[in-house]
């Protein structure tokens, strides 16, 4: 996506020449594309799978797979999409936009950075081989309960070792943006000067080292547990398999807001541009991030109140999650207000950022209802709770990345994407997704449980619709592929501040910019 | 290698992150490939490990070439800082999965089990009494003893923390820039180390002999071997680089205001220490 740096007085650091130039790189760009590019290709294959999905749930029966394959499936869709697409498209945007917006020459550690990428592409080697395995791909689901998951075939160890790669991965990317952010920073730009697209992803970063090495523990136990004989979670030995679920959770909740912090921080830049006004709130917004970060840790339960927990348990964990709603409304509001009397236009960027402010909202209120425990006995492992993380997971943190790829893509390649063919993207998906998901709120209500190939004929009408929107929200992702590579091989040339006067250093450099965005700090009042 | 950039110091691109994850992949493919039966698995195993020995020669040489020749400027050196406490805040967390295992079943799962929450244990263990130590009511490993706190692990806390004042020592020689006791206190310290390690093996053989106490031993062996286990692998590591600490101390590469290596390996020092008093607190002791 970079050019070579012809404006530079020594061109010797320039990108090398070649394959080299991507093995061996230690530039925050191209480490950025590498993931970028990564995750796009994780978004279609974890994408195939869920299309794979939704042609078996398109009628009542078994047409396609068989179950246990759907069930390989819906787990290594949701594996592919977490820690392949979503989390890699994050640290992708971090890659590419942290430096610049903070005034350095790159990542704080460069060579550290090479490795937590090409980790990845070794570790979903790993991980989707296991589809050729005895046995086939791992189909516990992707909460890799016990005793179920311990019924794995040969895919189990290799299944444990990719989560152990991918959290390798994930901790010295966070080590690298949290340095990088603390060390790097041009004179002036205080803590509370930077974008908080900074600001977020900073706190994602403490949270990822924080609740990783958690996830490494737990997958470590699961390995002991079938291959040499320790009793973590069998209750014969003492131990107990719902104190898996525990520790599953303290990683899996912080896990959560790790996909949805960077997404607030992106629509957090993109909103103020397209409507002409600063940030409405800036510290508030900071606190916000920070209180839903530290809230994180002390709400992992509310993923088990079926399970069995004491009375108290249950209380605490209901109202620490219903608490998140207060940062969270802090943030809504504040994107509104930002918006209130401002010039707005609607350009792609901002349509994604809108799309994601209401429809991660209405994920967010279907979370608050989940978050009622004796509701949630009623919702537990339905479609209801499929149709809430999809909200905020596909229309919160995807609509995010794409708000933010249209957003930076002219920054990036210098080159304007085609206006008309984003739109198209925006409404094709937005509408697609709508059909998709919501249907799938009231399958929940209605009682279909979710992680099955079959159904009650009941449910029949909107399986039907949401298969419909499923397939019609698949074949829109073509168009993103095309609108981003076709940017990449030219367009339009975009100014250095591509936007109607948007905030921010990234928007000071050329467009695109130098292979070292700054060389010299540049002077932040 | 690498060259400044306006004041900026931005490294050249480099092979042996690309070598690290060939050998991590070819590590732990042949560790599944083993626990999957397959005959090959552990040479392929031992290959990896091999390919990340020489990743890490190799990675490490080159930083420290660089560092030698006065590349490294005081934000890279700041940089280095953040980046091992970070690293070091990950492994505390790493150990906390384990610590939180252990306080799970001592506190919650094994008293539920005993009759504490009427359900489980009238369905399933009818008559089982917790108490702890235990290897469940399915008596997993069958009958074991603990080790005493006040023998070996006792003597072993002493060991590690006269280790942490023996670092110190070294470091404080560092600072007044007198290398032959530096030397001599890392040799101490790095000695006590093996000395720790090899009182564990001994400690290992005597409780899987005599004790019969197994990583087989319901969940209190679990624990007490994940925990020991996993500690007594960070010692290893430690004490590994330690002695190079050593050998680069004896090379003289260290000047009393620029020797983060040393500091990063003490400070790792330190972390593996306040994890043992941990251990010795909750898994020997209480």
């Amino acid at each position: 996506m970079t050019t070579a740096t012809a404006h530079e007085a020594h061109d010797d650091h320039g990108p090398a020449r070649g394959l080299s130039r991507w093995l061996f790189t230690t530039n925050h760009k191209d480490i950025g594309t590498l993931y970028l590019l990564f995750s796009l290709l994780m978004f279609f294959i974890g994408g195939a799978m869920a299309m794979a999905i939704r042609a078996e749930l398109f009628e009542p029966g078994l047409q396609f797979v068989n179950p246990m394959f759907f069930n390989s499936l819906t787990t290594m869709h949701a594996l592919v999409m977490i820690f392949g697409a979503v989390m890699p498209a994050f640290v992708g945007l971090a890659n590419w936009l942290i430096p610049m917006m903070i005034g350095a020459p790159d990542m704080a550690l460069p060579r550290m950075n090479n490795w937590s990428f090409w980790i990845l592409p070794f570790a979903f080697t790993l991980l989707l081989s296991t589809f050729f395995m005895e046995g086939g791909a791992p189909a516990g689901g992707w909460t890799i309960y016990p005793p179920l998951v311990l019924q794995t075939g040969d895919a189990f160890p290799f299944l444990i070792f990719a989560i152990h790669l991918m959290g390798i991965s994930s901790i010295m990317g966070a080590i690298n943006v949290v340095v990088t952010i603390l060390n790097m920073r041009a004179p002036g730009m205080t803590m509370m000067k930077m974008p908080l697209f900074v600001w977020t992803w900073l706190i994602t970063a403490y949270l990822l080292i924080a609740v990783m090495p958690v996830l490494a523990g737990a997958v470590t136990m699961l390995l002991t547990d079938k291959y040499f004989g320790t009793s973590f979670f069998t209750a014969a030995g003492g131990g107990d398999p719902v104190m898996f679920q525990h520790i599953f959770w303290f990683f899996g909740h912080p896990e959560v807001y790790i996909m949805i912090l960077p997404a607030f921080g992106i629509v957090s830049q993109i909103i103020p541009t397209f409507a002409r006004k600063p940030l409405f709130g800036y510290s508030s917004m900071v606190y916000a991030t920070a209180s839903i970060a530290f809230l994180s840790f002390i709400v992992w339960a509310h993923h088990m109140f079926t399970v069995g927990m004491p009375l108290a348990g249950e209380l605490f964990f209901m109202y620490a999650t219903m608490l998140i709603a207060v940062p969270t409304g802090v943030k809504v509001f504040n994107w509104v207000s930002t918006m209130w009397r401002g010039s707005m236009t609607f350009e792609t960027p901002m349509l994604f950022a809108l799309g994601f402010v209401v429809m991660f909202t209405i994920g967010g209120f279907s979370g608050l209802m989940l978050a009622i425990a004796p509701v949630d006995f009623q919702y537990h492992d339905t479609y209801f709770v499929v149709a809430h993380f999809h909200y905020v997971l596909v229309t919160g943190a995807v609509f995010a990345i794409m708000a933010g790829a249209y957003y930076w893509l002219p920054k990036w390649t210098g080159n304007m994407y085609n206006e008309r063919l984003g739109k198209w993207h925006f409404w094709l998906s937005t509408i697609s997704v709508n059909v998709l998901f919501f249907p799938q709120h009231f399958l929940g209500l209605a009682g279909m449980p979710r992680r099955i190939p079959d159904y009650s004929i009941q449910f029949a009408e909107f399986n039907m619709i949401s298969s419909i929107g499923g397939f019609a929200f698949g074949l829109s992702q073509l168009l993103f592929a095309y609108i981003v590579f076709s940017t990449i091989r030219g367009g339009a040339k975009a100014t250095d501040k591509v936007w109607d006067n948007p905030e921010g250093l990234e928007w000071t450099l050329s467009s695109p910019p130098p292979y070292h965005s700054f060389t010299t700090a540049p002077e932040v009042k | 290698m690498s060259e400044a950039h306006g004041g900026y110091y931005v490294p050249h691109g480099s092979h042996w992150p690309l070598v690290g994850s060939v050998g991590l992949t070819t590590l732990v493919v042949g560790f599944a490939m083993h626990l999957n039966g397959s005959d090959i698995g552990l040479s392929t195993m031992f290959a990896g490990i091999a390919i990340v020995l020489i990743m890490m020669f190799g990675w490490f040489g080159t930083v420290i070439r660089e560092s030698e020749s006065h590349m490294y400027n005081e934000q890279v050196d700041k940089s280095f800082r953040w980046g091992m406490g970070w690293f070091i805040f990950s492994e505390v967390m790493f150990f906390a999965a384990f610590f939180g295992a252990l306080f799970y079943a001592r506190i919650l799962s094994v008293p539920w089990l005993g009759g504490e929450d009427a359900s489980t244990h009238a369905l399933l263990w009818e008559g089982y009494s917790a108490a702890w130590p235990t290897n469940g009511p399915g008596a997993m490993g069958g009958a074991f003893e603990t080790v005493g706190a006040w023998g070996i692990p006792a003597i072993n806390t002493l060991i590690l923390l006269t280790s942490g004042v023996t670092v110190t020592f070294a470091h404080w020689a560092l600072k007044k820039n007198n290398r032959g006791p530096l030397v001599g206190w890392l040799f101490a310290t790095v000695a006590l180390g093996f000395l720790f390690i090899g009182l564990q093996a001994y400690e290992y053989g005597h409780a899987y002999s005599d004790l019969n106490l197994t990583l087989e031993s319901g969940v209190y062996g679990s624990t007490f071997y994940m925990l020991t286990g996993f500690h007594g692998m960070h010692v290893t590591i430690g004490a590994i680089m330690l002695a190079i600490i050593m050998l680069r101390s004896i090379k003289g590469h260290f000047t009393p205001d620029r020797h983060f290596a040393f500091e990063a390996v003490a400070w790792y020092w330190h972390f593996v220490d306040v994890v043992w008093l941990g251990l010795f607190i909750f898994v020997y002791w209480l």
